[in-house]
């Protein structure tokens, strides 16, 4: 399968990524490329396979509801690129609420 | 006496500790001194921690530690402070190892060269022209160096194995589950393991045994730890049935690998071992559906760096972690969802049924890791498919979940290769002990890199 | 002009009132918490950090479904929902998708006319809430507080046709929430969140309209209902001009009485679900199943019918009685307690009714039935009246009244009981039993 400018465009979008029109050139190349070689995945009779998300056998893994200490306000901001009186800050979002 | 110290192995080094041969602060100075030499050679440290007290363990610097630096080789993280410590190194830290240093790698932990760090490559301790493999790149070249008592590293589909192989040293992926990978920075969930890379198969077990067991915060992490069955080591092989499947001896083997590997199969036979052909078809599909699960997961784990409570603007990701996010997110968009990522998932169950019926012939696999040794730097760097091909023998490990190490067998070209021992699903046991029967009759792990000094 | 029907699908979210939080052991205690205090690695979508499932909740969310009559798959799963905004920590919302937990319930409300509808729940799947966003000064602040707390999201299918269904199924899953204990359910507080889908068709049309309006972030039922109204009225009035209704998403203005436009939907959103690799799969046998239904709290629908049958009280009264869970039980409480005293449950009924008195202990039991005692309501006052049934009650209990007069104290009580009977309860039994004293002297 081949990725078109504006598909790539589109997924940059979807992932959040801005990229610079050459970065959109080359990964409309390689991903081409990539998805041609991941296209023989369509020559395998898979009819009776169950798709296997992850290995495990487990089910039912649950943790009791009781209350572990959380992060200080102080090591929660730590790493932050902004913040004001505990709270994070990030650029305005526009939505009416 | 230095050199004496570092060359020791984590059992060598604990008995050594015991018996008062020497103390802990004498051991870090040794290694210290060691890393100060070789570092600025090899790169393989993003991070040294000079005032490191305890029994010096290198860690991938995609593991979280509690307040020391952790960037995964990205510059989206260049001034990341974890506010915990992955369960793994709250699990050594309790056994008296200490970290000495954050080890480098290729940013993520994508990529098979150690080429896509933005800390710069790390070079391979047998020549330092060559790559150490990845993403491990760090942690494999510090062990291969003596840099560190072992090192902690990660496999979503090869990154502990192909490293060790490339650099000579020992590397074990873990089944999936047996060791928690909370505080691990999540590449592809469904496929990363922590694991080791030693000196010796015995300290892999070793350290198996620590790092393993249950967890509270890893849902997918079993609870039952690794725990060595109490057998006096055999010296053979006898009985044992060793798979090998035609599959990984195709186009694509460099033939002097294929010459170590199979010197290293007539060994095990040497050794009291059946060898039986057994075959993987669908191994030819792996690389294929393998990028397109990971890529999916990928997509999504990385969408949490948004530059908001962590780490800067995702503008700063590398090109392959892009490029993979791309691939990712496209794999997953409506429209596209049942023919890559459903299809995938398919392809991955039939590869997963493959190893189940082999193993109904035999008790392990083994085969290469890699299809070549350890490449000129810059040689692939422009080719991702090339590259994503180079890990067509490990990534169906990942794929089953099942567990795989890497034990040196030889040398080509006058560098190192991994003999791949991959065994039944959370039957670590198994391909320790076989490792470790090859190891004992053999010399490989005794050669050391030339460092100049 | 054309006759339309409105077609209206409802998606009800519930936080419930864990301990601690879904995926991670964080306090949900949040609300009027500093920000950013009841946070983790896990919710605050850390670098390495992994969800762990809380038991708790999946069995909220159990219960809730089979509350509402839904099968509970054999097998479910979490999935990652994709899309990034700030209040979103891990860049996706664990939600469920292809594998919910409950599917296929039903409940029955009543339209307008007072005829009884059934409603069909499509599912009712676990997922978490998002931290909260605060806009000042074209800056956002972000509190992840609120980040990963359960949240049921409970989803019908389009089958509202008024807005009278809409309310009482609104009602009726929010008293349904407080009867099993599984959140506070408070709409201001945003406990419970209602968005409804809402659009018109030709009346006699099957197919679904090709769009439909979603209202949003609407915090009270009154407010929802006028919002649904003024849609549907903007719509008809629309297709009647031969304008082309879009898919959109529009809130409420309290102040203008009108809906407004929030977001126009280009192209439907790319949410890229896929399985949450992190996350094992839930699987309960229908054993499991079976226990957990029997176990279920009698539920508010019938509670009500039994009020009507076993204490033959009003429907009216018997809705207001069952309204909240503590009221009907200490309701239930003050009918036993009363029995003793001879006191009807119709009487206590009326009397907590019409004295809009709301039951949140065992002391107002006592107060209410202390008051029926003391004929504050309802109670036959008239001291000719009162002698005229203890006289007839002697006369019918001849045997009684002799033996009382023999020695034998206790037979009074005989003529007592017939006193109580005939009056319907509406005496003061110590007043008959002095009168009673006084004719049998």
């Amino acid at each position: 399968m081949k990725l078109s400018q504006d598909q790539v465009k589109k997924v940059a979008n979807l992932a959040n990524l801005t990229l610079t029109s050459e970065e959109e050139d080359k990964y409309a190349d390689q991903l081409s490329d990539v998805l041609s070689y991941i296209d023989q995945l369509n020559l395998v009779d898979t009819k009776s396979a169950e798709p296997t998300f992850n290995v495990t056998d487990l089910s039912n893994v649950l943790a009791d509801d009781e209350i572990t200490p959380s992060l200080e306000q102080d090591a929660v901001l730590q790493n932050a690129s902004a913040k004001k009186d505990g709270f994070f800050v990030t650029k305005g979002v526009f939505e009416n609420e | 006496m230095n050199n004496d110290i570092t060359n020791l192995s984590l059992i060598e080094t604990l008995k050594s500790l015991e018996e008062k041969k020497f103390s802990k602060e004498e051991l870090n100075k040794a290694y210290l001194e060691r890393i100060k030499e070789l570092n600025p050679k090899l790169n393989a440290y993003i991070k040294v921690i000079d005032e490191a007290s305890e029994v010096p363990v290198a860690i991938k610097d995609i593991i979280c530690t509690q307040n020391i630096e952790t960037t995964a080789g990205s510059k989206i993280l260049s001034n990341f402070l974890p506010q915990y410590n992955a369960t793994v190194v709250d699990k050594l830290v309790s056994k008296g190892m200490g970290i000495i240093g954050k080890a480098n790698m290729d940013e993520f932990a994508m990529g098979s060269s150690g080429e896509n760090s933005a800390y710069g490559v790390t070079n391979n301790p047998w020549d330092l022209n060559k790559v150490p493999g990845g993403s491990s790149s760090g942690s494999a070249a510090a062990v291969a160096a003596d840099l560190c008592v072992f090192a902690l590293a990660t496999d979503t589909g090869g990154s502990i194995r192909q490293p060790a192989s490339l650099c000579g040293v020992v590397g074990l992926k873990p089944s999936y589950g047996r060791v928690s990978r909370y505080g691990a920075m999540a590449m592809a969930s469904s496929l990363d393991q922590i694991g080791p890379i030693t000196k010796t198969v015995a300290d892999a077990r070793k350290v198996l045994e620590w790092i393993s067991g249950p967890d509270g915060f890893d849902s997918n992490c079993i609870e039952d730890g690794f725990k060595s069955k109490d057998l006096k080591l055999k010296n053979d092989l006898n009985g044992l049935k060793v798979g090998v499947p035609k599959e990984y001896f195709g186009k694509g083997l460099d033939s002097g690998v294929e010459k170590v590997i199979k010197e290293a199969i007539s060994k095990l036979e040497e050794l009291g071992a059946e060898i039986i052909e057994i075959s993987l078809p669908h191994t030819e599909y792996a690389v294929a559906a393998y990028y397109v699960l990971m890529a999916s997961e990928v997509s999504s784990n990385f969408a949490r760096f948004d530059g908001i409570r962590f780490g800067t603007k995702r503008e700063d990701f590398g090109e392959e972690v892009k490029r993979r996010i791309m691939l990712g997110t496209f794999a997953l968009s409506t429209g596209y969802y049942d023919d890559y990522f459903a299809k995938a998932a398919k392809v991955r169950n039939l590869i997963k049924l493959d190893f189940e019926k082999a193993y109904d012939e035999c008790d392990v696999i083994v085969g290469p890791v890699s299809p070549t040794v350890a490449w000129n730097i810059g040689e692939k760097i422009n080719d991702p498919l090339t590259m994503y091909l180079s890990d067509i023998y490990t990534i169906p490990a990942n794929l089953a979940g099942i567990p795989g190490l890497s034990v040196p067998c030889g040398f080509s070209e006058g560098l190192p290769v991994g003999l791949q021992i991959l065994g039944k699903y959370m039957d670590e046991e198994t391909i320790l002990n076989v490792g470790e029967v090859y190891e004992q009759n053999t010399e490989w792990h005794n050669k050391k890199p030339d460092l100049g000094i | 002009m054309n006759k339309y029907e409105t077609v209206i699908g409802l998606e009800v979210h519930v936080e419930l009132n864990t301990k601690s939080k879904m995926f991670c052991r964080c306090s949900v205690d949040y609300f009027g918490a500093k920000p950013n205090t009841h946070t983790c690695p896990v919710c605050l979508g850390l670098p390495g950090a992994l969800p762990y499932i809380n038991k708790q909740a999946i069995e909220d969310c159990m219960e809730i479904g089979l509350a509402l009559n839904c099968e509970i798959s054999n097998l479910s799963r979490f999935e990652r929902k994709n899309y990034f905004y700030p209040d979103l920590a891990k860049g996706y919302q664990i939600s469920q998708y292809r594998w919910p937990l409950c599917i296929n319930g039903w409940l029955e409300v009543e339209n307008e006319k007072g005829e009884k509808v059934v409603i069909r729940i499509n599912r009712a799947h676990q997922e978490e809430d998002t931290g909260k966003l605060t806009h000042s000064n074209g800056e956002t602040l972000i509190d992840y507080n609120r980040s990963s707390v359960p949240l049921v999201e409970v989803v019908t299918e389009p089958d509202f046709r008024d807005t009278a269904e809409v309310r009482d199924y609104a009602k009726k899953l929010q008293q349904l929430f407080r009867y099993l204990g599984v959140s506070n359910a408070d709409m201001e507080r945003g406990d419970m969140r209602l968005e409804a889908n809402v659009s018109v068709r030709l009346e006699g049309t099957k197919e679904l309209p090709s769009y439909r309006v979603e209202l949003k972030n609407i915090n009270s039922f009154r407010f929802m209902v006028a919002a649904i109204e003024y849609e549907v009225k903007r719509q008809i009035e629309a297709l009647e001009k031969g304008e082309k209704l879009v898919q959109e998403t529009r809130g409420w203005d309290e102040n203008k009485k009108q809906t407004f436009v929030q977001r126009v939907k280009e192209e439907a959103n790319d949410y890229r679900y896929f399985p949450d690799p992190d996350l094992p799969v839930l699987e309960f046998t229908s054993a499991e199943v079976g226990q957990m239904k029997n176990d279920l709290p009698e539920l508010p629908w019938e509670k009500l019918e039994r009020f009507v049958e076993d204490y033959e009280i009003s429907l009216n009264n018997a809705k207001i009685l069952t309204e909240e869970r503590i009221s009907a039980d200490l309701f239930e409480e003050a009918i036993k307690q009363g029995l003793e005293k001879q006191i009807k449950p119709q009487q206590i009924a009326n009397f907590i009714v019409n004295q809009k008195i709301k039951l949140d202990s065992e002391e107002d039991i006592a107060s209410i039935l202390e008051s029926i005692a003391n004929k504050k309501v309802d109670m036959i006052e008239d001291e000719s009246e009162l002698i005229r049934l203890v006289q007839e009650a002697i006369t019918e209990n001849k045997d009684s009244a002799d033996a009382y007069k023999s020695g034998k104290l206790g037979a009074l009580n005989v003529i007592l009981g017939s006193v109580m009977k005939k009056s319907n309860g509406k005496v003061n039994a110590d007043k008959i039993r002095q009168l009673l004293e006084d004719n049998l002297k």
